[in-house]
């Protein structure tokens, strides 16, 4: 047998013993060569391992050890020296590469690991921004409900309407159990339940107003969570195993206008208020939360706002478009121009029906200043002014073209706009064309005749700031009418008077003219201040005990020469007495009989600052 | 708006009663026109010294006239002083009053002194009566146009149909 060059088994042992192995070695060698047969398969479809060599490392880790198994089926009985040769490359190879995994093995299990933490924190996260955008919805949901509960509040005109619709959407937004109203009675001393969400007709009870959780809730403009017991709260007949859900009480401001007596006054500083009353489903474990407070006090605000709106319940459309050359600062009165808008758009609101309103705002430029219906308009233009027009537009019931002349006329109104009129007492428009006019204004309106709509047009003249970042500056209708000028700044001019009130009232006139005022009370004190620097001096004359002329005398020694001294002016409450020579002995320039108004105090100081010379006149 | 402008014409109807009664005269609208921004308190100021003024008056001319031996210089210089302080407000009957009343005192005729005096005391508290009404009237149509004008304004603004825009 030597030359056979055979390798023995190393024991020949049991028959039985060595045909299991054989079949063992063949099982094991399939299932060796099938598995990575079958990660190559699954890794394939998945897109996202991310190991894939080590995945070959392991697979030819597999398949040789396979690959020992199937060769050791041959070593089973006699076989050649080169089967043996191939099985020991095989176990070498096996060798080589089983080690190599293990070791990567080792660094590779807990990158793996961490992949199925991350895996885990993205899951979570996914759940958390599912929970996120579900809160999204709900508010989405909220708030459509919001608007809807808003545009349907609108749309009715009926007061009754109005809270029970409040309260059914309330309710049904907020999936309420229970949503009730409670009015104040006429008194004022209780509480009456008005209107309920779930009973029809709730049984009219009352309770004092003066409890000290409703002083509480009308204490505050926040939603207040008050106890289930308490008797606002306690709108059902308690049930068996009632567990009462949270309850919310909020309050509603009424605004509450009387006819006023004149000698009575209603204190309009406390307010009337309603109190609504929400409670939560019994038997749930939900709580109130901090947007739904929200939702409930910007309803319970604006309820009683809501009830009168206007333009929405006859489904105007208004539009507005502004020129594009309109500066983006402008200075003026805020407050007037707002009332006037309001005015002009509330009319055009009033008097239409139906159908479109547009406002169109644009620089005027001199040829559209110039109006047939401003005859008398004169309009001057400056480098810091400008001239804003604004026209209101309506499609409504127009004005008969006769009546036009009487819309400014305070408290004149046609048959035509009383019918329809309700409650507007005519003084809108008069009082919008005055503060017009102290805008260096005008103001008209133009109408085809009945039923054709009416246009309402108004000029103002604003100022343009001198940097777009200066705040409001407070503007000087400076109201020029006359041929004598109008004001007088910085003119220095000195009061003396003992009559406190009139000096006050002397003074509040020439600082409403523009001048520089000192006011004295003494002759002392006023021949003690007197300086070059005054322009004007204003003497009482009849101060008891004082010699007005005197004083007149005495201011004048103060200065050498005539013409440096100040202008006197006497004022005086006498209509007889001296004749002018007398005055002008002293070097009195005018005389000036109390009590003075704005005009004459006016008149008064151009002639003399003219002519140096003035009498007067009543 | 409908409310505000009834208060506005209840308003513009008392004053017109106070000037028809001869309670205030043109002086007193005057004083009204030189209330502007910059002085927005003016009439309300005038009108609180001229009450001061002539509470002190009234009291002294009170005490004068108590006198055994009464000083009509000194009475009349405080009519004078009363006269002059209401008509420089407008306030016709008080300055009609004191018109008379310096009657009596150049004619030093006692009597006549306290009975004006009385007369005087009864007017001015009329006329002060009236204007611290017209003012409490003033102050509340302010509040009030306020109070609508802004929930009005805040309104528009909300509202999805109105694009009104204010420069």
């Amino acid at each position: 047998m030597e030359s056979c060059n055979c390798i023995d088994p190393p024991w020949p042992g049991d028959e039985l013993l060595m045909k299991y192995q054989y079949i063992s070695d063949f099982f094991i060698a399939l299932a060796y060569f099938s598995i990575p047969l079958e990660l190559i398969y699954f890794v394939k479809k998945s897109a996202v391992f991310p190991y894939r060599w080590v995945l070959v490392q392991f697979g030819a880790f597999i398949v040789l050890c396979g690959a020992t198994h199937l060769i050791n089926l041959w070593t089973f009985g006699m076989h050649s020296r080169n089967v043996e040769v191939v099985m020991t490359t095989a176990k070498v190879l096996t060798a080589v590469v089983s080690c190599v995994t293990a070791l990567m093995l080792v660094h590779i299990i807990p990158d793996l690991l961490s992949v199925k933490s991350r895996e885990l924190f993205l899951k979570n996260k996914a759940a958390e921004l599912d929970r996120e955008m579900g809160l999204i919805r709900t508010q989405e949901e909220t708030g459509r409900h919001v608007r809807m509960l808003t545009h349907e509040i609108r749309s009715t005109l009926d007061r009754h309407t109005i809270l029970k619709t409040t309260l059914i959407e309330l309710g049904r937004t907020l999936s309420l159990e229970e949503c009730a109203l409670w009015m104040p009675t006429r008194t004022g001393l209780e509480l009456q339940l008005s209107y309920t969400l779930r009973q029809q007709n709730p049984v009219g009870f009352t309770i004092p107003i003066q409890h000290p959780v409703i002083n509480q809730v009308f204490s505050s403009n926040r939603a207040v969570k008050i106890s289930p017991n308490c008797p606002v709260a306690r709108l059902r007949p308690l049930a068996g195993k009632y567990m009462p859900g949270e309850v919310v009480a909020v309050r509603v401001p009424l605004l509450h206008l009387s006819n006023f007596q004149i000698n009575d006054w209603p204190e309009l500083s406390t307010k009337r208020y309603a109190l609504m009353v929400l409670m939560l489903p019994s038997d749930s474990a939900r709580q109130w939360h901090v947007h739904e407070l929200e939702l409930v006090e910007v309803v319970a605000d604006q309820v009683l706002n809501l009830i009168k709106p206007i333009a929405s319940v006859k489904k105007l459309f208004i539009s507005s478009s502004l020129a594009p050359d309109l500066p983006e600062f402008a200075v003026g009165d805020e407050n007037r121009l707002m009332q006037i808008m309001l005015n002009v758009v509330g009319n055009a609101v009033k008097f239409s029906n139906e159908g479109n309103i547009s406002i169109i705002a644009f620089i005027a430029k001199s040829e559209s200043l110039r109006d047939s219906h401003a005859p008398d308009f004169f309009p001057v233009h400056s480098d810091n002014h400008f001239y804003l027009r604004v026209q209101v537009k309506d499609s409504g019931s127009g004005i008969d073209p006769q009546d036009i002349s009487k819309l400014f006329t305070k408290f004149a109104q046609s048959q035509s706009l009383a019918a329809r009129n309700s409650g507007g007492s005519g003084l809108g428009l008069a009082i919008c064309k005055r503060f017009v006019n102290l805008m260096g204004g005008h103001i008209w309106i133009e109408s085809e005749g009945l039923g054709k709509g009416s246009t309402a047009v108004f000029i103002v003249k604003l100022g343009i700031p001198e940097c777009s970042n200066e705040s409001k500056l407070p503007f000087f209708p400076n109201v020029s009418a006359n041929h004598c000028q109008t004001n007088f700044p910085g003119l220095k001019v000195l009061v003396m008077d003992d009559n406190g009130v009139s000096r006050s009232v002397t003074k509040g006139l020439l600082v409403h003219l523009g001048c520089d005022v000192t006011t004295v009370s003494s002759a002392d004190d006023c021949l003690r201040v007197v300086s070059q620097e005054h322009n004007v001096v204003f003497l009482d004359v009849c101060m008891p005990g004082v010699d007005g002329y005197e004083v007149a005398i005495r201011i004048h020694e103060k200065f050498t020469k005539r013409r440096q001294g100040p202008l006197l002016v006497a004022l005086t409450g006498n209509t007889d007495r001296v004749t002018k020579e007398n005055y002008l002995r002293v070097g009195i320039n005018g005389v000036v009989l109390k009590p003075v108004s704005v005009d004459k105090m006016r008149s008064v100081l151009s002639e003399v600052l003219e002519h140096r010379f003035l009498f007067e006149t009543c | 708006m409908d409310g505000v402008v009834q208060l506005q014409r209840q308003l513009l109807d008392y004053t017109a009663l106070l000037f028809q009664e001869g309670f205030l005269n043109d002086q007193f609208t005057q004083l009204q026109q030189l209330q502007d921004e910059t002085n927005p308190d003016f009439v309300v100021e005038v009108v609180s010294l001229f009450f001061e003024d002539s509470e002190r008056l009234l009291n002294e001319l009170a005490n004068t006239l108590d006198q055994q031996s009464i000083d009509f210089r000194k009475v009349d210089s405080h009519v004078h002083q009363l006269k002059g302080s209401s008509s420089s407000i407008g306030a016709q009957r008080v300055q009609n009053v004191c018109i008379a009343f310096r009657n009596f005192c150049d004619a030093q005729n006692t009597e006549g002194c306290l009975k004006c005096l009385q007369q005087v005391k009864n007017e001015y508290s009329l006329v002060k009566n009236k204007l611290e009404t017209l003012f409490k009237v003033r102050k509340t149509s302010y509040q009030i146009f306020l109070l609508f004008g802004d929930k009005l304004f805040r309104f528009l603004l909300s509202s999805p149909t109105f694009l009104l825009v204010f420069l």
